[in-house]
């Protein structure tokens, strides 16, 4: 498969790439890892005149972990996300997603910022981010803004991002430490997409839940905030009949497609075990 | 859409040459260099046959534009044997278990082992499944797969001890 022509461009800066996107115009793509670009540019679903090449971006690249803060530059990759043991340490689902996605070959190229920016709803990283309650920094030739992960996502590969913008880093406050977490993931083979997925992050104080948030993977057109399962947990022991409810209002809120991973009933009944699930491990590791 | 000059290091050797951007590194590997170990398999990213070193990480090169290659250093399966043609561990512990039967992902398999030893170079058998998880194979089952990267990992560890 051979995809169409395109100009190439490499720029060393963000003010250098915004600058060109600003130029270029809607012919131009930003690629960062390229493999979910690629892949539609060789089915020719994706025929951008002009693509420009993130690597060269020192600025985006990177974790922080500074106080409570944690930044992520767009390009990192999940292997470096992975290799991270500041990140581990203070934020470990991140470890524990990014080695869901893909396969070894992929995480090496496939980044965080490729991946949030990017709108699909299979993508790992958008429900994660909104379990966190992260920021993505936005920036384009009038400035720099802020939209939370929570607000970005309007519609399948439909986003806040404005032509000209790049998504240059993701940015949260670590969850407290002590903290419970899970990515709970089913899917059919390593590489594939979620049938269902849930993130969560909780915390536990003498058997009850002080705090949660949960989010679901692609059983939606966008990554979905559960916030009602959440509030179905928070102030219970986790009983039988918390995690029933919060099972039962997360699936609530999902809608996904039938495709070759299962029905729409079945993605949703998923959606109820995987969330479920990521509840009881993130209690189990709480402290 | 003008061309963009190509300069990568392959397997030791530097190339330099004219690309249309669209070019992918599979092709230009296999077209330009007529470098053709690495395979097209299902040239979407799943298979791993296509796998090459790209700055010390296996990546799949029928997903990545020779543009973004530029000024790599790339090693194919023909950069893992020896300059005279004398097989690699990795090779000949796949030839002695019976690690591949048609041999289309072989190529792939074995430079994304070589690569995994150097992550990890005493992997379990479950490291060395999920290190290799993104290359498949149709026929083996992959169980003499595992078993001739974990004789190879052996044999190259006994090798560095003797020599420390």
């Amino acid at each position: 498969m051979i995809p169409g022509s395109f100009d190439y461009h490499r720029p060393e800066s963000i003010d250098a790439a915004v600058s060109l996107l600003a130029s270029l115009g809607d012919e131009a793509r930003v690629v960062a890892g390229g493999h979910s670009l690629i892949p539609m540019m060789k089915l020719r679903m994706a025929v951008p005149e002009h693509l420009v090449d993130l690597q060269d971006i020192a600025d985006l690249k990177g974790i922080s972990v500074d106080g409570g803060t944690v930044t992520i530059g767009a390009m990192t990759t999940q292997t470096e996300l992975i290799a991270s043991d500041a990140l581990a340490t203070a934020c470990p689902i991140i470890r524990e997603a990014s080695l869901q996605i893909g396969d070894p070959q992929v995480r090496n190229v496939g980044t965080i910022g490729g991946n949030v920016a990017n709108g699909d709803p299979g993508n790992d990283m958008p429900a994660l981010m909104q379990a966190l309650n992260a920021d993505y920094i936005l920036q384009g030739s009038s400035g720099t803004r802020d939209v939370a992960a929570r607000a970005f996502y309007e519609a399948a590969y439909f986003t806040a991002l404005e032509e000209g913008e790049i998504l240059s880093a993701v940015r949260f406050t670590a969850p407290p430490s002590g903290h419970g977490f899970a990515y709970e993931k089913q899917k059919r083979k390593i590489g594939d997409y979620a049938t269902a997925a849930a993130a969560v992050v909780l915390t536990m104080s003498g058997g009850t839940c002080e705090m949660a948030s949960i989010a679901l993977t692609n059983v939606g057109d966008t990554p979905l905030h559960a916030e009602g399962a959440a509030n179905a947990i928070v102030g219970t022991n986790l009983d039988e009949a918390a995690l029933n409810t919060a099972a039962e209002v997360a699936m609530a809120i999902t809608d996904p497609a039938e495709d070759g991973r299962g029905s729409a009933e079945f993605r949703t009944h998923v959606a109820g075990v995987m969330t479920r699930r990521a509840i009881e491990k993130a209690a189990a590791r709480a402290s | 859409m003008s061309k963009i000059n190509v300069k990568l290091t392959v397997n030791g050797t530097e190339v330099e040459k004219l690309a249309d951007p669209r070019t992918l590194l599979i092709h230009f590997l296999r077209e330009e260099l007529d470098i053709t170990g690495p395979h097209i398999g299902c040239d979407t990213s799943h298979c791993g046959a296509c796998t090459v070193d790209l700055d010390g990480k296996s990546v799949k090169s029928c997903t990545i534009f020779v543009g973004q290659a530029n000024g790599a250093e790339v090693t194919t399966i023909e950069g893992i044997s020896g300059a005279d043609g004398s097989l690699h561990v990795l090779q000949e512990a796949f030839r002695e278990h019976h690690g591949l039967q048609c041999g289309f992902c072989t190529p792939g398999m074995i430079t994304r082992a070589y690569r995994l030893l150097q992550e990890n170079p005493d992997p379990t058998d479950e490291e060395i499944r999920f290190g290799i998880a993104g290359n498949l194979c149709r026929c083996t089952g992959y169980q003499n797969i595992v078993k001739a990267i974990r004789v190879a990992a052996e044999q190259l560890n006994s090798a560095q001890e003797a020599a420390e």
